[in-house]
């Protein structure tokens, strides 16, 4: 299958009475009309006050394109005081001659953007971006707020809430993210083990490796680690749910139907994921520390009976409870901003990533942000 | 008005173990408006997809423009796209660009054209098709379902195209909005020299606007043919879908007048 040769042309030639003569050839459409536009530009530049013979009966095929690059030169011309006679006009060229100046809107409005002032655009932008951020702010506030206030208010309904949800929820954001929070603790214990190994081994303070793991990991990694891996794997589905029921009005007919959303979607995420974490992170300590036995065994060749005699010394409780209590904290913290920036999202198609991303960027730097805080205020409480 | 723009021959599509067509054969006219008819289900539509390279029937051929659509190489399909102009039944707007930005795009990624003129263009065709200058710079959520169409029909009209194959072009507007979007089709066609395909269900544009129609059922064309000629046909299937109360009230008037006239 071949289309037509799509080119236009436009040639000048010498006629007895006008100044000038113009003759179009070929399809004037609008795969070739580019061909003659710069031509024709450059032509009417050059010609005022003359007579020109225009000859438009060697045109194939001419469509609304190629009418408006007509019409926009042969005006030009005519402003140009010059007089353009004609030649070969048919029915169809009349007809779509009509068609397109009666829809061809005035070009005024064309110079409408601002000018933009170079000087002034740092500012400006930097404004526009404290605002945004301070718009932001209120507006996760008034989330945390209003997802506050039923909370509450379910605790004392406790037969309002819903335990449905709760349970799929805690099988989707706990139970299958036991493989990928088991093989990330698993490597954190392989990596700070050999780590540890290399250093202890030059002081012969081999044993020390017990303390060195177990708290590490039980009082930071782990929690921090499993905290980071559901922000990324739990939080942007929660934000993707959400965009979506956002973007298909569900959340609208919900409303409507008088189901409160915050009631419906927020609360039994959250609490699922407050159920979820605390007992991932205590599943992450274990695979951490297991992991860390591993390695104690075949590199410093302490046996695993001597590790867990050890480890049963060394480990206070209060390491543990420590994670334990943080994960918790950092489960609201990626519940709240999933579930609102789901709500932010918009009826366009890009919104929706774009949203996810940021959830998890969020969730991630609240989460260490978060940790950092325990961190201090732990450590000058001498805990 | 006698050279077929499009033809479909003896077409089969199967989907699993659901046969949807079963030897589907009609062909549309340079210039004509054609209905393409039939209840929920009855491949209309899967029809249409597989004219416009979406889908590939089990066996048959659609000819479009005198070219096999069925055994075609990338580069005749891509030529062919660039012939026709296609409205899809929820607008199909990228909704990551502007009224404007959806209309001019293809010009700007097939064409030389230099913008100022695509500017033009754009202006142009949505004036064309009814909405206000402004819309230009909204965005498709921005819409109400009527403009969304109209956007939507911009955007398939901007290269000129000579074949508009429409899907469901009135669903979702109200008899206003309805009635003046076929209107809108009589004038374009008249005016841009178009065929236009249509599948729709729609009684009032059928007796408005289209002049040739085909009603599938029971996996074939039931009836091809102008509407009172398709209306004389006394097979069952035809008597369901005109015979109904909101068919008869319709139609009456427009057969009558055309059988008396005659």
């Amino acid at each position: 299958m071949r289309l037509p040769e799509h080119t236009a042309e436009i040639q000048a030639y010498q006629d007895t009475g006008y100044d000038i003569a113009l003759k179009s050839k070929g399809c004037w459409t609008v795969n070739s009309i580019h061909n003659v536009v710069e031509s024709l530009a450059d032509f009417c530049q050059k010609y005022k006050n003359s007579t020109i013979l225009w000859d438009v009966s060697a045109i194939e095929e001419i469509d609304s394109v190629g009418m408006m690059v007509f019409i926009r030169y042969y005006d030009q011309l005519l402003t140009n005081k010059c007089s353009v006679t004609l030649k070969g006009v048919t029915q169809k060229h009349q007809r779509l001659d009509t068609l397109v100046r009666q829809h061809s809107v005035s070009a005024l409005e064309k110079n409408t953007l601002p000018h933009k002032n170079y000087l002034l655009s740092p500012f400006h932008s930097v404004g526009k971006w404290v605002v945004g951020l301070v718009t932001e702010l209120i507006l996760f506030m008034t989330f945390f707020g209003e997802s506050s206030l039923i909370f509450f208010k379910s605790l004392m309904h406790p037969s309002r809430i819903r335990y449905a949800a709760i349970v799929k929820n805690i099988e989707q954001a706990g139970l299958h993210a036991l493989p990928i929070v088991a093989l990330t603790s698993f490597l954190i214990g392989i990596v700070i083990t050999y780590q540890a190994a290399v250093q202890l081994e030059k002081f012969g303070a081999n044993i020390f490796i017990v303390e060195m793991i177990s708290i590490s990991v039980t009082r930071e990694l782990a929690p921090l680690i499993t905290a980071i891996v559901v922000a990324g794997r739990t939080g942007s589905s929660y934000t993707a749910q959400l965009g979506v029921m956002k973007i298909t009005e569900e959340i609208d007919a919900m409303k409507t139907m008088g189901f409160n959303p915050y009631h419906f979607l927020v609360i039994p995420r959250i609490l699922a994921l407050m159920i979820t974490l605390p007992l991932l992170v205590f599943f992450a300590d274990i695979i951490a520390i297991f992991a860390g036995m591993l390695i104690s065994e075949i590199h410093l060749q302490l046996s695993f009976s001597e590790f867990l005699h050890r480890l049963q010394n060394v480990l206070d409780m209060k390491h543990v409870w420590i994670g334990i209590i943080k994960a918790p904290v950092f489960a609201i913290l990626i519940a709240m901003v999933s579930c609102f920036r789901g709500f932010q999202v918009e009826k366009n198609s890009d919104s929706i990533g774009r949203y996810t991303t940021i959830s998890v960027v969020n969730a991630i730097f609240l989460v260490i942000a978060c940790d950092a805080i325990f961190s201090v205020i732990l450590t000058e409480l001498g805990i | 008005m006698s050279d077929p723009v499009i033809t479909v021959k003896d077409i089969v599509t199967q989907f699993g173990d659901n046969r949807v067509h079963d030897g589907v054969s009609l062909h549309i006219n340079k210039g004509e408006i054609y209905g393409l008819l039939g209840g929920s289900g009855s491949g209309k539509s899967t029809l249409l997809k597989e004219m416009i390279l979406l889908l590939q029937p089990q066996s048959g051929d659609i000819t479009i423009f005198g070219h096999s659509v069925i055994n075609s190489t990338e580069s005749e399909r891509d030529l062919l796209r660039q012939r026709w102009g296609i409205l899809f039944q929820n607008g199909a707007l990228y909704s990551s660009l502007t009224v404007a930005e959806n209309i001019a795009i293809s010009l700007k990624e097939y064409t030389n054209i230099p913008m100022t003129l695509i500017n033009d263009i754009v202006r142009m065709k949505i004036d064309m098709v009814g909405l206000p200058a402004h819309v230009k710079d909204f965005y498709p959520a921005e819409l109400s379902g009527g403009m969304v169409k109209r956007a939507s029909l911009a955007r398939a009209l901007a290269r000129d195209p000579k074949l508009l194959l429409l899907d469901e072009p009135t669903s979702g507007l109200d008899p206003i909005g309805a009635e003046s979007f076929d209107q809108l089709i009589l004038e374009l066609r008249a005016m841009l020299d178009l065929t236009v395909v249509m599948v729709t269900h729609d009684l009032d544009s059928i007796v408005n606007t289209v002049d040739r129609l085909a009603v599938l059922a029971r996996k074939k064309v039931a009836a091809q043919g102008t509407l009172t000629e398709v209306c004389q046909n006394p097979e069952p299937d035809i008597k369901a879908f005109f015979g109904g109360k909101r068919g008869q009230a319709r139609l009456h008037q427009k057969i009558w007048n055309d059988v008396n006239g005659k």
